[in-house]
């Protein structure tokens, strides 16, 4: 057992660090990180530039191999990268196309998809959206009602997909659909990628109870997508969705990010008083915030964890870990915000943009955003379902 | 960075599970909770041969030579196993403590014994303040020609009736406040004259004892490391203390979710297995976060404590977590477990039982968030 960075690792760590310190100054004024940060017309393009940034810097797929713009970089070093890019609060990497489909793609594309997709992701010019869930399919992914019928050399599909994130900036959809109606729930389903411009698809968006508009639903009226959008087999897209839920989920750039909102709640705790004593003194206040720090540590034992089960190979033991995680850092990310504006007092409902906002009203903007984490990617529950079934091996109701 | 065990740590923890599995079944550990002696000789011989007393000792003093990690490993296995006896008091208490303030005279007479299972020993240092700080130390030691005389109340030591030898912490300055200055340790014979021993009785049946010294005569030569100065030793041992009671911890933990696991898979109600239904599937989710939680913040701890690094906000963040964590995973091990983990009879009340024994041992999870919270600079 040994937990310290080599000092390869140390020396890659500050040149992360050196990187977002630097660029971090080109933070847009009263920019919040979050997913309407990354997504909102002031937010894109601090966006967009951070990924052209990462992308020049060859940062933004290191562990895929060369000849697809990465550098073959071991798991632990994309998690010194998760850990200082979720510190600097920083935006620019493209959760969906980065995150998601690249590494998929990677696992179960033809060469030619690889050669078509892969590069324009590393190179950030291509941003991506997921089509999965519908109004009437969330957690039970499989009852999904959008249909693929094929039509000569093509399939066209027919549907609605809901909280698509960041689907009115993105260039390109990966999705899933039903294309044997034979079939119950996990058969019988294909996995596509399409172009977001392709005729009949519409985007319309949702606002969420924040203000923000980063959700979206997908409508598909008769969209044609080419046979060599589908992505592995036809009607065998269910494994491929799980295979895609698993990638990136060590969690470990919330549990950074929490530690950079504890350590500003810290700062802010030492420098306000409250009845003429600074908030740091009172008993109550301190007990609080050395529980988070004592939380987010565990919380990154949890996230190093993962990445370094996913590098073991030791694939179930790691995603039952990553849903562990997952479960783990969503609700202590809440815990961090409530913290936050309950130490505040009225303070800390005010929102960014007043003079009157702490701390840039990043804590009444997290304290909003958070229940969604909670839910996005896999709610809690479900989470902790897998990891009773994965993990533990307990039975299932089918 | 690697997460998990050497070669030799692997070999060290699946030949104490098995040991312990065969020489320690939990029906042992309930019928020593309730004898007064708390352990038999029988086991402790079986330990000492495997060399495990030593097993963190120096080589040159008949111990193995292996790490404080390593110790820690094999104390997440006694805890799994609630073994009972002197091991902690013995090895980490005492050993370590000597071996970390003893002049060389002192560790060829002490550590080789402890080394062989021929002596058991703990540290006296808590009082009625029942306080880990520096200023709850009033029990005096008074210079009388070449001896010292020892006066006043323990509480809450660990062993104290079957120890062969005791570390006394105390103060030897008068008026010098009650602070870290004047604090100086012996090693005091268990059978001197003047001391009384009363064996508590407690949730765990843990033989914590009170003891009295009624002018107890301790040779100067006894005196553990520099007089005056023996906060910063007892700090170090609290440090090492505290790790070590988080290891065994962790071990109980780790039992009590498997336990539960393998008892919401067998047991049936409404026609099926309870680990069918999800609220018990979360109730096992959630006690695998604290087990792995506090796995890993304790080795983290264990680890920088075994390289000599500093660790005081690493060791408090630990307890601090592992102390909470091990808490829920009982109660939420009795949950699953229904009416049968409240029997005696079950095993499920012993982790029960030493999760909450364990709490306030070297400092509640209060007291070390408020070290935390020194450490972060609030």
């Amino acid at each position: 057992m040994d937990f310290k960075l080599t000092p390869e690792q140390e020396a890659l760590k500050k040149e992360f660090e050196d990187f977002f310190e630097v660029e971090m100054k080109h933070e847009p004024e009263d920019w919040v990180w979050g997913l309407e940060g990354l997504f909102s017309d002031a937010g894109w393009p601090f966006n967009v530039y951070m990924a052209k940034r990462l992308a020049e810097k060859g940062w933004l797929v290191r562990p895929w191999p060369e000849e697809y713009g990465g550098c073959n970089a071991p798991m632990i070093e994309q998690l010194i990268f998760g850990d200082v890019l979720g510190y600097y609060c920083a935006p620019g990497v493209d959760p969906l196309g980065v995150g998601m489909i690249g590494p998929t793609i990677l696992a179960v594309g033809t060469e030619e998809q690889k050669k078509e997709h892969l590069p324009p992701i590393a190179k950030a010019e291509r941003f991506w959206c997921q089509g999965w869930s519908e109004p009437n399919a969330g957690s039970d992914l499989a009852s999904l009602t959008t249909k693929a019928v094929k039509d000569g050399d093509d399939w066209i599909l027919n549907g609605q997909k809901c909280w698509n994130t960041g689907a009115h900036r993105a260039d390109w959809c990966f999705t899933i659909a039903r294309t044997n109606p034979e079939e119950r729930r996990s058969k019988g389903l294909t996995y596509f990628i399409l172009d977001m411009k392709s005729p009949g698809v519409s985007v319309v968006p949702i606002e969420s109870m924040d203000g923000s508009k980063h959700f979206n639903e997908i409508y598909f009226d008769d969209v044609r997508v080419p046979s060599r959008n589908v992505i592995g087999e036809v009607n065998g897209g269910w494994a491929i969705t799980q295979a895609t839920m698993n990638y990136e989920r060590s969690s470990v750039g919330i549990m950074s990010g929490a530690s950079r909102g504890l350590n500003e709640l810290v700062q802010y705790c030492k420098e306000t008083s409250l009845r003429g004593k600074p908030l740091s003194q009172n008993p109550h206040v301190r007990h609080r915030l050395a529980q988070l720090a004592i939380d987010i540590e565990v919380g990154r034992t949890l996230s190093y964890r993962v990445g370094w089960l996913q590098e073991k190979e030791d694939i179930m033991a790691a995603a039952a870990a990553a849903c562990g995680a997952k479960v783990y850092s969503t609700e202590l990310w809440q815990r961090v915000a409530f913290t936050g504006i309950e130490i505040m007092g009225l303070y800390g409902t005010v929102a960014k943009g007043s003079k009157w906002a702490v701390l840039k009203g990043q804590f009444e903007d997290l304290a909003q955003s958070t229940p969604g984490y909670k839910l996005g990617g896999g709610t809690s529950e479900i989470m902790r379902s897998i990891v009773a079934w994965v993990g533990l091996g307990l039975p299932r109701i089918k | 960075m690697d997460l998990g065990f050497s070669e030799e740590q692997e070999m060290l923890r699946k030949t104490a599970r098995d040991f312990l599995e065969t020489e320690c079944p939990t029906s042992l550990v309930k019928e020593m909770a309730e004898d007064e002696q708390g352990y038999t000789s029988e086991l402790w011989g079986k330990m000492a041969e495997l060399g495990w007393m030593g097993l963190a000792l120096p080589e040159e003093h008949d111990g193995m030579g292996m790490s404080f990690l390593d110790l820690a490993v094999l104390l997440e296995e006694m805890g799994r196993a609630c073994l009972p006896g002197p091991f902690f008091s013995t090895v980490v208490l005492g050993g370590l403590t000597i071996l970390e303030a003893g002049n060389e005279e002192q560790k060829k007479e002490f550590l080789p014994k402890i080394a062989a299972g021929e002596a058991i020993l703990t540290m006296a240092l808590t009082e009625p303040s029942a306080s880990y700080d520096p200023a709850s130390i009033t029990v005096k030691a008074v210079p009388d020609k070449d001896d010292y005389v020892i006066s006043g109340t323990k509480l809450f030591v660990e062993n104290a009736h079957i120890a062969d030898y005791l570390i006394c912490v105390t103060r030897t300055k008068d008026g010098a406040g009650k602070g870290e200055d004047g604090i100086t340790l012996f090693l005091v014979d268990g059978k001197s004259p003047g001391i009384t021993t009363t064996l508590l009785k407690t949730i765990a049946g843990d033989k914590q004892c009170e003891i009295t010294f009624d002018n107890v005569r301790v040779p100067q030569k006894n005196m553990l490391g520099e007089r005056d100065k023996g906060w910063p030793v007892v700090a170090k041992i609290l440090q090492k203390a505290t790790v070590a009671k988080c290891a065994e911890m962790i071990g109980g933990a780790q039992a009590a979710l498997d336990m539960s696991v393998a008892y919401a898979k067998e047991r049936i109600q409404f026609g099926r297995p309870i680990g069918s239904f999800q609220a018990i599937q979360h109730h096992c989710a959630n006690m695998v976060t604290d087990v792995d939680g506090s796995r890993f913040i304790t080795y983290q701890a264990a680890w920088k404590v075994s390289e000599g690094l500093p660790a005081v906000m690493e060791v408090s963040m630990a307890k601090a977590w592992v102390s909470e964590a091990y808490r829920r995973v009982t109660q939420l091990g009795h949950q699953i477990h229904g009416g049968i983990g409240f029997c005696m009879d079950h095993d499920m009340p012993l982790y029960f039982k030493r999760a909450k024994a364990a709490e306030p041992t070297f400092g509640s999870a209060d007291w070390h968030r408020e070290i935390v919270a020194r450490e972060l600079g609030l």
